[in-house]
């Protein structure tokens, strides 16, 4: 019996028209695929690097290592202000021209120009080659056929995107779509208190996001973090969600609530009542403006979150409680990739605020942690292929459309791979 | 007797301060993975009651200026969440289920 009301269809996987059928997971476990995936889907679309605040003033710039498409970026403000992007290889002989100390670590800083480690070649902030060193021992060099190599670069509401097609196909906001770009005018500035996860998954990326797009796991895997008083009646009941929405290739999930300081006291953790916080946020929620249309559009009451999951690798999810969070994956194998959650707040103003965000971002770890390691225990045992047809449950359709997005993408590409060669 | 860490009206938790006062969750979590679970009951047995009170005090100074034995008790308490799942969950210090992966804390907020 469903707690909220299906569409039309009789599910959203109907809805959606997703087909109802079990499911291969060929595509996380095959090397071929992922090789084609990296062309078709990686060097494609946008992909969000960052934030502007990483980018403070003019001469801010940060590398990001993008092992996916063979490259490094560095991404810039430069001296007018604008926020550009180049592959991180220096002109002459193609060193990485921005790293400090371990070639493939990345870094950040401020700077006026960008000068090669190896031959002191130095660029302009906009990319233009400015110095030569024994520029007059050189052929017939040109120095305005030497700027780096520009990367398509946007700007949405803050969050700072690299395409790495040589023309994308869409500009940043039609990519983006209605759906997404409804989150305009989220007080996304005024959250800059940020902590800032990252590490090592042996699992394909998509199984990853699987495990954060769909929440019938959490009473399951994560039951020991709550205590027996809540987490015995929470299995029982099950999880639904009271909304997705598909569109193109971008997926949502909005969630139902519950408010902890209305539970049992025996039904709350001791540290969430001397904190007033928990995995979902403080107690208390900061002062914000006016939510934009696109969220809770359920109008859940109380609301839970938003999960708004963008096509291929970023996932912005945002709180009832009045913060969000990021997840990036970004793959490094067919089977591993590297995980990111950044977690952002309204700095806290006070000692007591700021214990709340640490609560919060403690027990981000330690649920986190817990899914990451069911990911490994789930790659290596579907690379045995002993099981090749799994069976997904309507809460699980958004995984349902990840899979189909992946697999239609690289057929496409594929497609016009063998066009191209008749 | 070394300098004391904390301020004056919380000495009674002066003899987890060497320990526990740590600036980052790195420190936090290794010091937590390397601890038994009778010191870290112990430490949380000690400060949990005090908790509310450290709060209020930690209140009473700019967040962007804590002087030092401030900022330590605020450390202290950071350490009192990263024990909390430990003693009130796992009753072992590692999360369960979790050897083979680890998320390190690339950047956090200062203090």
């Amino acid at each position: 019996m469903s707690r909220y009301p299906k569409p039309p269809e009789g599910s959203w996987t109907a809805h959606y028209d997703l087909g109802t059928a079990p499911v291969s997971y060929e595509d996380s476990i095959s090397p071929e695929f992922h090789e084609l995936e990296r062309e078709a889907v990686f060097k494609r679309s946008w992909l969000n690097v960052g934030r502007v605040e990483q980018l403070p003033r003019n001469g801010s710039y940060f590398t990001k290592e993008l092992a996916v498409a063979r490259t490094s970026v560095v991404v810039v403000r430069d001296q007018q202000g604008e926020v550009r992007a180049f592959h991180n290889i220096c002109r002459h002989r193609g060193n990485k021209l921005v790293w400090n100390d371990f070639p493939k670590e990345e870094t950040a800083g401020v700077c006026r120009q960008f000068v090669c480690k190896y031959h002191g070649w130095r660029y302009d902030l906009d990319g233009s080659l400015n110095f030569v060193q024994q520029e007059e021992e050189f052929f017939d060099l040109d120095k305005s056929d030497f700027g780096l190599v520009p990367v398509h670069c946007g700007v949405w509401e803050g969050f700072i995107f690299v395409n790495l097609a040589e023309e994308p196909a869409q500009s940043l906001r039609d990519f983006l779509g209605p759906m997404v770009t409804a989150l305009e005018g989220y007080p996304f500035d005024l959250m800059t208190e940020r902590w800032f996860y990252r590490g090592p998954v042996k699992a394909n990326w998509k199984l990853y996001m699987d495990a954060f797009q769909e929440f019938y796991h959490a009473p399951v895997l994560h039951a020991h973090q709550t205590p027996a008083e809540w987490s015995v009646p929470a299995q029982k009941a099950g999880f639904e969600a009271p909304y997705y929405k598909i569109e193109g290739p971008h997926r949502v999930v909005s969630t139902a609530g519950i408010r902890p300081w209305e539970l049992k006291e025996d039904q709350r953790r001791p540290m969430e009542d001397l904190t007033r916080s928990g995995l979902f946020g403080a107690w208390e929620k900061p002062p914000l403006p006016p939510m934009p249309p696109g969220l809770n559009p359920s109008n859940a009451n109380p609301w839970g979150l938003d999960s708004f999951q963008i096509w291929p690798n970023f996932v912005i999810l945002i709180w009832a409680q009045g913060w969000y969070l990021t997840y990036h994956y970004w793959p490094t194998a067919f089977n591993s990739h590297v995980f990111e959650g950044t977690l952002y707040f309204v700095p806290a103003q006070t000692a007591r605020e700021r214990l709340a965000h640490e609560m919060t971002a403690t027990m981000f770890k330690e649920y986190g942690l817990q899914d990451a390691n069911t990911l490994e225990a789930t790659q290596t045992m579907l690379e045995s292929r002993a099981v090749t047809r799994f069976p997904l449950m309507d809460q699980e359709v958004l995984c349902r459309h990840l899979h189909k997005v992946a697999t239609e993408w690289v057929n496409d590409y594929r497609l016009e791979k063998e066009g191209a060669r008749v | 007797m070394a300098e004391p860490m904390l301020p004056s009206q919380f000495a009674d938790l002066q003899p987890f301060a060497a320990r526990w006062c740590l600036g980052t969750e790195r420190e936090r979590f290794a010091e937590r993975m390397a601890s038994t679970m009778a010191d870290m009951q112990s430490f949380y047995d000690a400060i949990t009651p005090r908790a509310e009170e450290a709060i209020a005090y930690c209140d009473r100074f700019p967040l962007d200026d804590l002087p030092d034995d401030v900022l330590n008790l605020m450390h202290l308490l950071y350490s009192m969440i990263m024990v909390s799942y430990p003693v009130e969950c796992w009753g072992q210090p590692q999360i369960p289920d979790t050897g083979a992966v680890y998320l390190d804390l690339v950047s956090e907020p200062v203090p």
